[in-house]
């Protein structure tokens, strides 16, 4: 597409003086720049392993399974997450529950993840209609084998453990029974990802695809 | 074999010297960087990190030292040897304190301030030396037998070669106002008073030189020969482990040199009103002449450092127009007035007016050119 002729700006090359044909004072004012970093010095880096890093709390991290208020896993196995998630990192086998758990027909029998196929993209949890699977703040977990790194129900169950108590962390919901998904009398409107606001210079193109000034 | 002896200790003394400031002035350059860039710099090995010279050095040698299949091999390896070896050698005549004085060590031998006393070619010797300098390059880029080290260094052998005439230059007209190309004598002509020192009469050679000297060394804002963008390592991407090492090396002494030279040339070497004179004769002297230069050169270390990391880098024409349409026609103009002073007889105070004048008129040359060429793309785009 031809850019219209209203959002083009024709610059003129500035005229260059006697003491900016000399490079001097470009030069000086370079080296006031540097030097006032050198004298005034205020270091912004964050020494890591002994400072740790002050996460946003909408940080998505390593996963968890949230258990209930009897300690069980709250997950019924609706493959909900393992069908959003775009990286096909979640591994479910379900399995029917012991007869006195009255509320709920199944749960995971196994439930894996591939932490390093995972993109940390959140869209399991988006997607879970209980609250069984939330992302922590843990950003660190590392392993010696790919192995190592597949966390199976137990060690994601460790997870809630090592978490729940974390103000970071909240547990979303707290209620003991499930299906908060069929709670709602109508689901809410969905609303885009990322909201454009109406003063927003990408609002209002002159010319579609052309960011005016 | 006394002289043997003290030629053995002095040759001892300096490279040893150099090579530990050497080191050391990478973690005052990396520090220093640091500091301008809101950075901490190293500080894992030793207090303040201290240790990290040791720790680089250490690395150097233990890494594995990779000769690719495709090179060929005795050029490989003799290409950065020469780069050191150059550098090095150019420090031989150059004072590094007072050179009446020397140090005697139990009356076996003694301690001088310089490798080779009375080399009366003294700043040819240095600009023949370093001017092999390029051949390290060259033929490290060449023996690669890789398209992008043969690139930088077809660009270096350009820039160092074209620089070479104005560094020269800019030196003659100190050479014909000292009478002699003896770095000593140099240095001795400057020590009776602070308007001894060469920047008062040349201040534009001083210009000339320390940013021809910059080019000669490959520091940033002429670090063409490198250039990470556009050639991945310039002439030693091919190099690993020790050799690369013998590559930094050789261009943080030629830094070095370069500042020595500056400080002696212009900036009166290790004389300083009031401490450090000719006259002075206090005990402990000597040392306090070696500190005053060293002085020096660290400032001058240091400003290079701070124009390393200030200035943008040149554009490859801009580069060579630096050369060519500047400093060599404006230290050519220097070179005569030097001797057109020296032959009529004329104040040597003239020169400084005269040296700013020509400053200026190479400024007004430029900004007129800059004009026309202005005018001239209105006219060929309205």
């Amino acid at each position: 597409m031809p850019i219209d002729s209203k959002d083009v700006t024709w610059v003129v090359e500035p005229t260059i003086g006697f003491w900016e044909a000399s490079f001097l004072p470009a030069i000086v004012a370079g080296l006031r720049t540097t030097i006032s970093h050198v004298t005034n010095y205020k270091p912004v880096t964050q020494q890591y392993p002994e400072e740790k890093p002050e996460l946003p709390l909408h940080y998505r991290g390593l996963h968890r399974l949230n258990k209930d208020d009897q300690g069980r896993v709250k997950c019924v196995a609706c493959f909900m997450c393992s069908t959003a998630c775009p990286a096909n990192c979640i591994d479910i086998v379900a399995q029917d529950t012991p007869a006195e758990w009255t509320d709920r027909d199944k749960m995971p029998k196994t439930f894996v993840i591939d932490e390093l196929r995972c993109i940390y993209c959140g869209m399991c949890e988006e997607a879970c209609p209980c609250d069984a699977i939330e992302l922590t703040h843990i950003y660190d977990h590392t392993g010696f084998t790919r192995d190592d790194m597949r966390f199976d129900k137990i060690k994601l169950l460790e997870v809630f453990d090592k978490t729940k108590d974390n103000p970071k962390d909240p547990v979303r919901t707290h209620r003991g029974r499930l299906g908060v998904a069929s709670d709602f009398a109508a689901l809410p409107t969905l609303a885009p990802a990322t909201s454009v606001a109406g003063n927003d210079r990408a609002a209002k193109a002159p010319t579609a695809g052309v960011i005016a000034r | 074999m006394t002289e043997l002896l003290t030629t053995l200790i002095t040759i001892g003394a300096v490279l040893g010297g150099t090579l530990g400031a050497c080191s050391y002035l990478i973690y005052v350059e990396r520090k220093l960087s640091a500091f301008m860039q809101d950075r901490v710099g190293p500080n894992r090995v030793g207090p303040y990190g201290l240790f990290q010279p040791l720790a680089d050095g250490l690395k150097f040698l233990l890494k594995e030292d990779i000769i690719p299949d495709h090179v060929n091999k005795v050029m490989f390896l003799i290409a950065p040897t020469i780069s050191v070896f150059t550098t090095l050698l150019a420090f031989s005549v150059v004072p590094f304190g007072d050179v009446a004085q020397s140090l005697d060590l139990a009356g076996l031998a003694s301690l001088r301030f310089i490798i080779a006393p009375n080399v009366d070619i003294g700043i040819v010797f240095i600009f023949a030396i370093t001017s092999l300098a390029v051949y390290g390059i060259i033929l490290g880029g060449w023996a690669s037998n890789n398209k992008y080290s043969a690139l930088g260094s077809l660009r270096a052998s350009a820039q160092v070669v074209s620089y070479e005439i104005p560094l020269g230059m800019s030196v003659l007209g100190i050479a014909l106002m000292a009478g002699t190309l003896n770095l000593e004598s140099v240095l001795g002509k400057q020590t009776g008073s602070i308007f001894d020192w060469n920047i008062w009469y040349q201040p534009l050679a001083c210009l000339i030189f320390f940013t021809a000297a910059l080019a000669e060394s490959n520091r940033m804002p002429f670090d063409l020969p490198e250039c990470e963008q556009e050639l991945v390592g310039g002439y030693h991407t091919e190099y690993s482990a020790l050799k690369f090492a013998l590559f930094f090396l050789g261009e943080y002494t030629h830094v070095v040199t370069v500042s020595f030279l500056t400080a002696i040339l212009f900036l009166g070497g290790w004389h300083l009103p009031f401490v450090a004179e000719a006259a002075s004769a206090y005990p402990g002297v000597m040392f306090v002449k070696i500190g005053v230069l060293m002085l020096k050169v660290f400032l001058v270390i240091v400003f290079i450092m701070l124009l390393r990391w200030t200035i943008p880098r040149f554009r490859f024409d801009q580069l060579m127009g630096l050369a060519w349409k500047v400093m060599i026609p404006l230290s050519m103009a220097n070179v005569v007035v030097v001797m057109t002073v020296k032959q009529f007889g004329i104040n040597q105070w003239w020169l400084l007016p005269i040296s700013l004048g020509l400053f200026a008129a190479a400024g007004a040359i430029g900004v007129a050119s800059k004009q026309a060429e202005l005018n001239q793309r209105s006219v060929t785009t309205h």
